[in-house]
């Protein structure tokens, strides 16, 4: 099959288009003025992705916040994999990487950068995974997708849209460097519509 | 994933490079503050040792408790119960304490066939007899590929006692499944004419040290087992150190950027001399600490995911 155009994505693959390249391109520029607005100039910052997409949505922040303020902001990666709480309930997982930048993390502020952020047990997860690995001065998060569904006492700190779902539809977060092809975020499932 | 790791043969190439990637992340660990992770919180990891050891019974022992999993040693020496009777017995017992996974050292090869039949955690191979000893082989497959880049095509000289080493035998079926082309060298007495083919086919063999040194990227020297100095398989012990032994002068036969490996306990002087074993091409050192990374990725593997 040949990759369709920007333009004519819509009549491809199942559900709709809750994002598209342009919309996503545009929420990622936000979270990036959101993230320079409320940490002051991201002095002290440090984004830390979490695998898969978390990886390059925080690559692509810091790319922007060069863009907008020339800061470079150091990057890294949390996998998150040994500290699920839901290992028993599935097959082994294949571990991510995890990436310190050189100068860790001790001290900084530290935001967690997620596609969707959904049970928040991924987010409890992280928390604990960075806990072992140094100790920030304060931790956020930032996320593409807040599709709703907590079940933990968790919040993020730049949402990049609120999407109201229910619980048998599912948001799929598609990047250019981790699934080929263009940038969108489909829901599909669900009700028959 | 499987279940059990009772032999390198259990792998395939996809797990076994699986197991070396997870063993990866698993070293980053080493350099951190916190060297701990929660993965088996909950589950028992039972070390069943009927032989001595160090080095092996530690790394697994500092494994299981990198993930968190409760570790119980139980040391079987001096048991004057027959071995085949205790063996099933022990596994009922742990069985009843409800182990998950078994971690056996046993003189008699086949021992961790057996007691997978008997228990219902999962069975890893620490060494049994002259068969296998699975994690001694990812261990040195991930020290290869650490230092080398990769193991595909690379040329490895197994040296030394092959009829007994089940060093050799998990080195020979795990380093052939990831491309390696393996030469066993040592004493005719000492290697089999059928051992190569019967493990794999592609598998070389030569008695003469010298001739296969300059073509290596990794000569694995093997342990001369004292025990067997007595059993005539060389007329003398200074005889195979001269014709068998990795001294200086053999060592500049390598080429440059070639490695010397050693499963350990060493006898300096006999199989390696004690400049060689100390230089900068050794990766003795090295093969320890990567020991552990690669048993915590074992563990998690065949024990992280749903029973």
């Amino acid at each position: 099959m040949a990759y369709p155009k920007a333009d004519s994505r819509k009549s491809t693959g199942p559900g709709k288009i809750v994002l598209s390249e342009a919309d996503l391109h545009r929420v990622v520029d936000r979270i990036a003025h959101q993230i320079l607005e409320k940490t002051s100039g991201a002095t002290g910052t440090v984004l830390l992705g979490i695998p898969t997409r978390g990886v390059p949505l925080a690559r692509r922040l810091a790319a922007r916040i060069h863009a907008f303020e020339g800061i470079d902001v150091p990057v890294g990666a949390l996998d998150i994999t040994l500290y699920r709480d839901d290992l028993r309930l599935h097959a082994t997982r294949a571990l991510g990487k995890t990436e310190l930048p050189g100068d860790g993390i001790d001290g900084r502020r530290v935001i967690l950068v997620d596609d969707v952020l959904f049970s928040g047990r991924t987010v409890r997860a992280a928390l604990d995974a960075i806990s072992d690995v140094g100790r920030p001065s304060s931790v956020q998060l930032a996320v593409l997708v807040d599709r709703g569904h907590r079940e933990l006492p968790i919040r993020a700190d730049y949402v990049g849209k609120n999407i109201p779902t229910a619980l048998t539809e599912s948001v799929r977060v598609s990047l250019a460097e981790t699934d080929g092809g263009g940038d969108e975020v489909r829901l599909t499932g669900g009700e028959p519509s | 994933m499987i279940k059990h790791l009772r032999s390198a043969a259990d792998l395939d190439a996809d797990t076994a490079t699986l197991i070396l990637d997870t063993a990866g992340e698993m070293a980053a660990l080493a350099g951190r503050e916190v060297k701990k992770l929660p993965t088996l919180r909950g589950r028992t990891v039972v070390n069943l040792f009927y032989e001595d050891s160090t080095r092996t019974r530690i790394s697994f022992e500092a494994a299981a408790k990198r993930l968190s999993a409760d570790v119980i040693n139980f040391s079987a020496k001096g048991s004057s119960v027959s071995k085949g009777e205790s063996l099933k017995d022990t596994a009922l017992t742990l069985q009843a304490m409800g182990a998950d996974a078994v971690v056996i050292r046993h003189p008699a090869s086949g021992a961790p066939h057996r007691l997978s039949s008997w228990v219902e955690g999962s069975v890893i191979n620490a060494g049994d007899g002259t068969h296998e000893h699975p994690t001694q082989a990812l261990l040195d497959a991930y020290t290869m590929r650490s230092s080398l880049g990769k193991i595909q095509g690379l040329r490895v000289a197994i040296v030394g006692d092959v009829l007994h080493s089940r060093v050799a035998r998990s080195n020979v079926l795990l380093l052939t499944t990831l491309g390696a082309e393996i030469t066993l060298v040592g004493p005719p007495t000492l290697i089999p004419v059928d051992i190569a083919a019967a493990l794999s086919p592609a598998t070389k063999v030569s008695y003469d040290l010298d001739s296969v040194l300059p073509v290596m990227d990794v000569v694995m020297m093997l342990r001369v087992q004292t025990e067997r100095m007595q059993d005539s398989y060389f007329p003398s012990a200074r005889e195979y150190s001269r014709r068998y032994g990795l001294d200086v002068p053999r060592m500049r036969k390598l080429p440059e950027h070639a490695i010397v490996m050693h499963p350990g306990p060493m006898n300096r002087g006999m199989e390696i001399a004690p400049e060689v074993a100390d230089s900068s091409r050794s990766t003795i050192v090295e093969q320890v600490a990567n020991g552990v990374s690669a048993r915590m990725a074992v563990l998690y593997l065949l024990l992280g995911g749903k029973a």
